[in-house]
């Protein structure tokens, strides 16, 4: 069965503040070793998603939100802990994220098709479903740059839902979509659930959280402060941010 | 946990490559084949009408044999070694195997590899030195030279994400390595003879002429350096970029 676990993940990165990235600052390092400034984007996260199950996670910028999708996509490793991932997944972590600009949509399609890990038979067979899913109509042999925002998630999302993934991981996206294609969305979302197959997404719209999801994570500060029902940790979520908002009023 | 093809996406990053390159150039590939043109005719006046040098029969094709080799060399290496940051966002937000993407700024320079070699044929005909049996030496070197460029390009594009100034340090040994390879002058005293060898690129220029000018199988020895130097090399790249792989997204 298709499912990801995390247990006791840390994740952390060095500070970059300095240029460590020079062969100066190496050098230095190597006469005169610094100690490392390391700050933790995720601290000790355990949680387990089975199949079928659609989870959001929540939480102030900064918290570890991206960094936790990452980690799930399997695009960086952890510090400590394991990640066990069993299953097919499709991350759209940003806008147009694999597609370049000069190429056409057609094109774009076909790479991206590849980079998400299908052969070339099942990427031509998806071909037509992308196109209609997506409604670009003849723009698909246009390049890219001349498309706006929301024709790119279009294709984009288009794509990540046709390869049928048993994990569909989507960072904040739906947010540039028309109302139309949205609606469209949550449909083609509700049905991969029936399938068995499940969504992973960070949202900061309690709406979208929830329609789409059952379950959600808070993540504070790289901690995951609480793991539930959505409606309970919004409520909780909601009462804290509404709460460090009023004392930073009146203070 | 990533199950994909990897000749469907190394096909679709060197047409991705190629496309960006080619597609808002007018002359397209005769580019590649004007700049090892024009090299040939400088290094010929220079070499022939300044500072004659009658020992070398041939000059033009004979130059040309070093700067097809040389420019593939040393544009393959300099683009691999970019290849990760350059593709960053490839890295930090699709998980495409890394491997494949300086492997596949190798391959995109094939493509002018080639073009540069069917000039090279061509000229050689041209000339009047006819096709031989040892030609089918060629696809064999040729290839020996692909798989070194992709062992120094997974390790030195690993690299230059940990160090940006890498690009540098490959584009001054390309500098230098453009007087160390015999391209343009008669080879090198007998005591540097064996060691000149154990640079691919060399072994490969060398083998070239015997092969294209001399209509002569090239010599075990030589070949032998060659073959251990590439793979040699190629093992290096993937320890080095397997070591390096684990934390490229936090340094991109």
């Amino acid at each position: 069965m298709p499912s990801i676990e995390f247990l006791g993940v840390s994740k952390s990165f060095v500070r970059h503040s300095r240029g460590r990235q020079l062969l100066r600052a190496h050098l230095t390092a190597l006469v005169r070793p610094a100690p490392k400034d390391r700050f933790y984007a995720l601290r000790n996260i355990s949680f387990k998603i089975s199949h079928g199950e659609n989870v959001a996670i929540v939480g102030a910028n900064g918290a570890g939100k991206s960094t936790l999708l990452s980690l799930l996509a399997g695009l960086a490793a952890p510090d400590e802990g394991s990640i066990q991932v069993s299953g097919r997944i499709a991350a759209l972590l940003e806008l147009g994220s694999g597609f370049h600009p000069d190429l056409t949509g057609r094109e774009n399609l076909f790479l991206n098709a590849s980079l998400l890990g299908l052969s070339k038979k099942r990427a031509e067979r998806i071909f037509d479903k992308v196109v209609e899913f997506s409604e670009i109509g003849d723009f698909i042999d246009e390049p890219l740059r001349t498309y706006s925002s929301g024709m790119m998630l279009r294709l984009g999302f288009s794509i990540a839902v046709n390869v049928d993934p048993d994990f569909l991981i989507v960072d904040e996206l739906l947010a540039v979509g028309d109302q139309s294609f949205q609606v469209k969305c949550f449909g083609k979302i509700a049905e991969l659930k029936r399938n068995g197959k499940s969504l992973v997404c960070v949202s900061h719209s309690p709406v979208v959280v929830q329609q789409l999801c059952e379950r959600t994570l808070w993540l504070d500060h790289g901690e995951l402060m609480v793991d539930g029902k959505t409606e309970d940790v919004l409520k909780m979520y909601g009462q804290a941010v509404f709460q460090s908002a009023n004392v930073s009023i009146s203070s | 946990m990533w199950s994909g093809s990897y000749p469907f996406v190394l096909s679709n990053l060197v047409m991705k490559d190629f496309k960006v390159r080619y597609r808002n150039m007018s002359l397209g590939v005769l580019w590649s084949m004007l700049n090892p043109l024009v090299m040939m005719g400088v290094l010929t006046f220079i070499f022939t009408k300044v500072f004659p040098n009658p020992s070398i029969p041939n000059f033009p094709l004979y130059v040309l044999c070093g700067l097809v080799a040389f420019n593939f060399f040393s544009i393959a290496w300099v683009t691999a070694t970019t290849s990760l940051v350059d593709n960053a966002n490839l890295v930090k937000r699709v998980a495409v195997p890394r491997q494949l993407l300086p492997i596949a700024a190798v391959f995109s320079n094939c493509i002018h590899l080639i073009v540069q070699i069917v000039l090279l044929l061509t000229l050689v005909v041209a000339f009047g030195r006819g096709v031989n049996v040892h030609w089918l030496w060629l696809p064999v070197i040729w290839s020996l030279e692909v798989v070194f460029v992709c062992g120094l390009g997974l390790m030195f594009s690993a690299m230059d994400v940990y160090v940006r100034d890498m690009r540098y340090v490959v584009e001054s040994c390309n500098t230098i390595l453009f007087w160390l390879v015999p391209i343009f002058y008669f080879v090198v005293p007998e005591r540097f003879y064996g060691l000149y060898q154990y640079n691919p690129v060399t072994a490969l220029v060398i083998a070239s002429r015997y092969i294209l000018l001399d209509g002569k199988a090239p010599p075990n020895t030589l070949l032998y350096k060659l073959m251990l130097v590439s793979f040699l090399m190629l093992v290096l790249g993937v320890l080095v970029f397997g070591k390096l792989k684990k934390r490229l997204y936090d340094h991109l």
